[in-house]
């Protein structure tokens, strides 16, 4: 293997596994930046996955080559509905919002699998037929070198991972969407004052992460897993988490730490590839991702600083 | 409107949120067409029914006793200990390696030893993001879950590679262990009709007396609950809250840990892979929210969430409803009593009210309560 080919290797596969965490830390920034802690991205991330493989295989027939395309929207959407529950309990019922968040993430896998079981009768999905699959970007992939590396048989969905960050980067600091979503986790009593509708901001927080992380779970779902059972989303949702701490609630930075965290989690799958790396073995690999999630927090949680009203319940007095 | 005391409020929440989750359950398998009836019947004959089904429900009971207390201790000093799963893990692992390690030792020799080693490897597990938490001020909800994923991967690479070939019957499994270390004892099992019962049932009832004391009594459980209450407070008052919140974490994992040794030297006799994160984890959690971490609400939620697991498998088989339901309503029912309040708008609490004249040390001792339980809770 040449080393143009061992880098493109690494980066399509740190792109392939980035994608979904890149979306779902993506999701994090909304709910936090507003105010409330999203611990329940994990279970969002599973109804995500579970939503995009249901769709995929009743619709593969029908839609072609478009359903993983579709189906992350509707597991968006699932995403989204499934986000009430949080939304409603922190926002409207003071409830904590980690506990509310454990509560996500016990009821997601166990509805999911339910819902498995009582439509196929078996505890796993089969495979999907249409998965996002690998792409070539026409003209760009015949540069020279970097064509081969980031442009050929590569995945779309990262791109366009990337170019939502972006939006979201303009969204949160630049429009006045965003000025008031910060406001109200900043201080939502001052925000309040001024006639900001401080639960209003806050459900969108919320909403947007459940369809982010609905989009990231059904990613994951289609491009790395193929089915669906309860071991699918292993983490990923509280890996997510922590990129979104990492890149200091900041939708570049998330997607920068997402992008590290993708890299780390390829590294135990294409690892038996790269000569090297091979001769680990493999359970250092399985478990780096997880304790440089911890090294990168005590590194760096220090010098990242939360929204202030991050966790907090605002009651508006009457 | 009802008006209460507040004790009987408290005693309400939980039994509200109960019957409300049990509903969720009722509605979900209406949804699909399942008999919620004969489901829930099945669960009690499946969990209740006979003698075997009692003591296997007993069985299941005591880990998540462990597990409730150690997530009970740390949340009283603040800390949200969603590690519990790797740190039962770790003493599942610790005491049955000690045991396969020593195989003839006489057995008050090699019990306790591998009790204890296995609490030691829970301990450490909890002492990790207590340390982190101190000292660097990182988020332990993060630490404690992502260490639950390395403990869970390590476990099949030490078994598999780092134990002496001679420990294992197969890369699945370890052998079982010698009746030295074993936590089984015949009376009990045939009490109950022969089921997997084990004398760990009592270390759990010593647990809970044993961490009520600590809490209540001496001057470890005072720091301990006022750091969870005022860390601020609690360090002006000269308690160091480092040196208290490493305390109640290693007190936490070492817990958690017993919960795993009761899998190891109780239950199963031995060690295998564990392909997701050990559900006594989370399910202690719950049974430790819905008890709102008291001793005796703790045995109590531990009884119930026992009644369920074990019914649920007779569920499954006895009315074709899946086992998950039973997640469904633990789930549901950890919702309710998080959202407390709204259950508590129900109810009147009976004071401050004009139309019922109160003393002011009536009102006084009430809203103690209330700082204890909010204490108590989070």
């Amino acid at each position: 293997m040449n080393w143009v080919s061992m880098l493109a290797l690494i980066v399509s596969a740190t792109l392939v596994y980035s994608t979904p965490l890149i979306f779902t830390a993506l999701g994090g920034t909304f709910s936090e930046r507003g105010g409330i802690v999203n611990v329940g991205l994990e279970g969002i991330m599973v109804m995500g996955a579970f939503s995009s493989v249901i769709f995929n295989l009743t619709f593969a027939d029908t839609f072609g080559a478009a359903t993983p395309w579709l189906a992350a929207l509707v597991a968006g959407v699932v995403g989204v509905v499934f986000s009430c529950i949080h939304a409603v309990a922190t926002i409207n019922f003071r409830a904590d919002h980690i506990i509310s968040g454990t509560v996500i993430n016990l009821l997601a896998p166990a509805l999911s699998v339910f819902l498995v079981k009582a439509i196929y009768a078996k505890g796993q999905t089969d495979n999907i037929a249409q998965n996002f699959g690998y792409f070539t970007f026409p003209g760009l992939a015949k540069i020279p070198v970097l064509g081969p590396i980031f442009f050929k048989d590569t995945s779309l969905m990262a791109y366009i991972a990337i170019v939502v960050a972006l939006i979201a980067y303009w969204v949160m600091f630049k429009t006045k969407f965003g000025l008031r979503l910060r406001s109200v986790g900043e201080n939502p009593q001052a925000a309040d004052t001024l006639g900001i509708n401080v639960y209003r901001y806050r459900y969108a927080g919320v909403l947007l992460s459940g369809f982010l992380g609905g989009i990231g779970g059904a990613i994951f779902a289609q491009s790395i897993a193929g089915n669906f059972s309860v071991g699918t989303i292993v983490g990923q949702g509280y890996i997510s988490m922590a990129a979104m701490i990492f890149g200091k609630w900041n939708p570049i930075g998330a997607m920068g730490a997402a992008l590290f965290f993708g890299f780390a989690q390829s590294l135990s799958i294409i690892g038996a590839q790269l000569p090297g790396i091979s001769s680990i073995p493999s359970v250092y690999l399985q478990v780096a991702p997880y304790i440089l999630t911890i090294v990168v927090l005590v590194l760096f949680l220090g010098k990242a600083v939360a929204p202030k009203a991050d966790g907090t319940n605002y009651i508006k007095s009457k | 409107m009802l008006k209460v005391s507040q004790r009987t409020r408290q005693i309400l929440v939980p039994l509200i949120s109960i019957l409300a989750g049990f509903l969720i359950g009722a509605i979900v398998m209406l949804i699909f067409s399942y008999s919620p009836l004969q489901a829930y019947g099945s669960m009690i004959k499946g969990s209740l029914g006979t003698m075997a089904s009692i003591g296997e429900t007993l069985r299941q009971a005591t880990p998540l006793i462990f597990t409730a207390l150690g997530f009970s201790i740390a949340n009283s000093a603040g800390f949200f200990n969603i590690g519990l799963s790797g740190q039962a893990l770790a003493g599942w692992v610790g005491s049955v390696w000690v045991a396969l390690a020593f195989p003839n030792l006489p057995t008050f020799i090699l019990l306790p030893l591998a009790i204890i080693v296995g609490a030691a490897a829970g301990a450490l597990m909890g002492a990790i993001p207590g340390f982190l938490r101190a000292f660097f001020g990182t988020s332990e909800v993060i630490v404690t879950i992502m260490l639950n994923y390395v403990m869970l991967y390590s476990s099949t690479y030490l078994m598999q590679n780092v134990m002496p070939k001679s420990f294992r019957v197969s890369q699945d499994a370890t052998k079982t262990i010698t009746f030295h270390a074993s936590l089984h004892v015949n009376w009990l099992s045939n009490m109950f009709g022969g089921s997997r019962v084990h004398f760990g049932l009592f270390l759990a009832l010593i647990a809970l007396v044993v961490v009520w004391l600590i809490m209540k009594k001496t001057t470890l459980g005072f720091e301990i609950r006022s750091v969870g209450l005022n860390p601020y407070g609690s360090e002006y008052a000269g308690m160091s809250s480092k040196k208290t919140i490493i305390m109640s974490m290693v007190l936490s994992g070492t817990l958690a840990g017993l919960g795993g040794v009761m899998e190891g030297l109780g239950t199963y006799q031995n060690f295998f892979i564990q392909t997701a994160s050990l559900s006594i984890g989370f399910d202690g959690m719950a049974v430790s929210l819905l008890g709102s971490g008291g001793s005796l609400g703790i045995l109590l939620s531990a009884l119930l969430f026992s009644v369920l697991k074990i019914g649920g498998l007779g569920m499954q088989t006895g009315a074709g409803v899946p086992f998950e339901i039973v997640n469904i309503v633990i789930a549901s029912i950890i919702f309710f009593v998080a959202i407390d309040y709204v259950i508590g708008l129900l109810f009147k609490q009976k004071k401050a009210n004009k139309a019922i004249p109160e003393t002011p040390v009536a009102v006084e001792t009430a809203e103690v309560k209330q700082d204890e339980q909010e204490g108590g809770r989070l």
